[in-house]
Formats: structure tokens, sequence, C-alpha cells
């Protein structure tokens, strides 16, 4: 470290740069390469049957599954409108 | 039967072969019989960081082709005598490599030797595929450094989706990551991702972390696997890498820099 960088620790380093970009890119190659391939079917038939009640876009209806070394969490996020 | 130990990266260039050629040589000079096996066809180079270029008369596709026998193909190491290396073709197409070929030389090899090392090719294609696909473990070789790591986490994904063990609904392959090219200078100065930064990005436990280190250009220099420069950091981390692979526990060594004094801190401490 040089003298004047010791005055100025307030930027962010690069290598937080580094860790914070490769913490979404890997969550996100992660997700789309292990989606098992019924997961389209299960998101347009939530899709149906929202629909009978209130009316929402197909982007309103999320599915995702997520595995780690125990479980497997299948997330649903569905956003109503105002 | 022997223990198959795939070393890959995805990436290329970031420290296979010298961490194959370190981790056989550490594991034969532990006493075990250990072959490590050249992966890279076309493109060899396991056999010059061997020192073994000039034996090299058969290889590893002249022994899946029926062209020669395992034992006319696979060359002594001139310092251990449990410790033996099976080169890849210079010549040959990657294609060379069928699953069959591999599956007879490694069934073959583990009747006599207790660790089987694969050096994989970089990419994640046919050859690196073929380099993991009968593994019992990964040594997953990753550079501080974004793309690196990227790649990483896709032969894990690989590994847990594409492997012999996960096609067959098997234990799945124990995974180990080895943080090679590390400075912990530049780690300090916020330059490059920290080893606990890589660990819970990828979160497979740490077999090791081997220091940026001239030690490594000298040793394949001279055709010698690193870890025998036992004075070397580079060398002693491997020698370390080695143990805990085979079950012992020991603490991760230069990870921090030696500290140092304030004033060689504020004026110039970084040389
Ligand atoms: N710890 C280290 N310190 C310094 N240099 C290193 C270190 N580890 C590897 N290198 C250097 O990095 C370069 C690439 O190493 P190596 O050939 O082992 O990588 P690789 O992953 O097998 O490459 P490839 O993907 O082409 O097969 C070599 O020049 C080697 O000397
Ligand atoms: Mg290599």
């Amino acid at each position: 470290m040089r003298f004047w960088d010791y005055f100025r620790t307030s930027k962010p380093s690069t290598a937080s740069m580094a860790k914070e970009r490769l913490q979404i890119i890997v969550a996100h190659e992660r997700g789309s390469h292990a989606q098992p391939d019924y997961l389209p079917k299960l998101q347009q038939e939530l899709l149906d049957v929202i629909s009978k009640y209130v009316q929402i876009n197909r982007d309103d209806v999320q599915v995702q599954l997520d595995r780690n070394d125990s479980c497997a969490v299948l997330e649903l996020n569905i956003t109503l409108p105002e | 039967m022997s223990k198959i130990i795939v070393v890959t990266s995805g990436k290329g260039g970031v420290g296979k072969t010298t961490t194959s050629a370190s981790i056989a040589t550490g594991l034969a000079l532990r006493g075990h019989k250990t072959v490590v096996i050249d992966f890279d066809v076309g493109l060899r180079n396991l056999d010059l960081i061997m020192n073994c270029e000039r034996r090299v008369v058969y290889d590893f596709v002249n022994v899946i082709n029926g062209e020669a026998a395992l034992s006319q193909a696979l060359i002594k190491d001139k310092h251990s005598d449990k410790l033996f290396i099976l080169p890849a073709s210079q010549t040959r197409d990657k294609d060379a490599l069928t699953q069959e070929g591999v599956e007879k030389v490694l069934n073959e090899l583990s009747k006599t030797f207790d660790y089987i090392v694969c050096d994989s090719p970089a990419g994640i294609e046919h050859g690196a595929l073929m380099a993991l696909y009968f593994a019992d473990e990964a040594v997953v070789v990753t550079n501080p450094e974004v793309s690196s790591v990227r790649d990483s986490d896709r032969i894990l994904g690989i590994i847990h989706s594409k492997s012999k063990r996960a096609a067959m609904g098997l234990e799945p392959i124990k995974e180990h990551l080895l943080l090679t090219r590390y400075s912990p200078e530049r780690v300090k100065r916020g330059e490059m991702l920290s080893v606990q930064d890589v660990e819970e990005i990828l979160s497979i436990p740490l077999l090791g972390v081997i220091p940026e280190s001239q030690s490594v250009l000298t040793a394949s220099n001279q055709g010698v696997p690193v870890i025998h420069d036992e004075i070397s950091d580079a060398g002693q981390a491997y020698l370390d890498a080695v143990a805990r692979l085979l079950g012992e526990s020991k603490e991760h060594r230069f990870l921090d820099l030696p500290k140092k004094g304030f004033f060689k801190r504020m004026f110039g401490g970084t040389a």
C-alpha cells in the first residue's frame, strides 16, 4: 500500500466488485442449467389456475428450483396486480 | 481397488498439470502406488513437467486402440518407483478417447495402483468429460480471478450431472477446492479475491491454497514437480494438500503476509 492509499480506503476494492459480480452470475447460471424440464408446464398450469381468479401475465408467475446438499426448494413467486 | 482422482478446472492455464504432477508425486512419496494419466490428447505436457518426454514410446490412445500393451506405455518415474506416467497422444484428435476405451484402461490400472490421477484438458468438451467421468474424487483447480471461478462452478455442475456417479445415482464425487496462484499481498490490497470469497462462491471444501510462486517455473524448467522442492512455499503447500487428501488435518498456510512494522507499511512496504 502506498502512502496516499492510506487515506483513500472508502472506495470499494476491485476484489469486492469481482465477488459481487460472481455471486450474481453463478447464481444465475446454476439456476438455468439445472432446472428440471417440467418447470415450464408447471408454470403454465399455475398461471391457468390463478387466471381463474385474478388477471395476471405470464411474467408474473416465476417458478424456480433450488437444490442444495440435503433438499430441494421449489420457489414460487407470484406478483398480483395492485 | 484404486481411487480415481480427476484434476480439473474448466478454464485453461490455471495449474492443472502442475497440480497433477505434484499430487501424484506426493501420493507416491507417501508410499502409495500411483499412476498419473495425461488426458490432454493433442497437447500433452505432463511428460515435460515430469521430465519423461524423451522416454515416450506409446501413449494412452495406443493402449485404448490395442496398439500397445499398458505395460509398454507406462513410464516409470525417475525419482520414485511407486509412480508411473501414462502420456497423452501428441497427434490424435480428442475423439480417440472413447468412454469404453477409457474405462478399460482404468479397470486394468485399478488392479495394481492405489491412486489414479487424471490430468484433465481445459474446457468442458469431450476430453474434460472423459477425464472426470469415472472419478471418485475431483480436485477443482481455481485461480482467484472471475473467469476461473465461474468456470470452476460450471465444471462442478458437470460433475454433478454428467459423471458416472451422477448418471448411476451413486454417492457423488468428493469435491475439493484447490486455490492456486494465490497472492496474499494482492488480496490485502483488495485487488484479488480472497480464499474466503472463493470458498463462499463455490461452497466446496478447501483442499489447499498454493501461493503464486517462482519455484513453480523453476521446477517446470527442470522437469521436477514442485512438490520435490520442499523449501519452497508452493512445494510445502502441495505437501500439505496431499496430506489433507489422505485425510490428515493440517492448518492452511501461506494465506497471509508476514507481519510488517508500521514504518514499512507506511513507506513502500509492498516489495
Ligand atoms: N502456483 C503457481 N505459481 C506460479 N505459476 C504457476 C503456479 N501454478 C501454475 N503456474 C504456471 O501457470 C502456467 C500454467 O500451468 P499448467 O500448465 O499447470 O496449467 P494447466 O491448467 O494444466 O493448463 P492447460 O489448461 O493448458 O492444460 C504454467 O506456466 C505454470 O508454470
Ligand atoms: Mg495442462
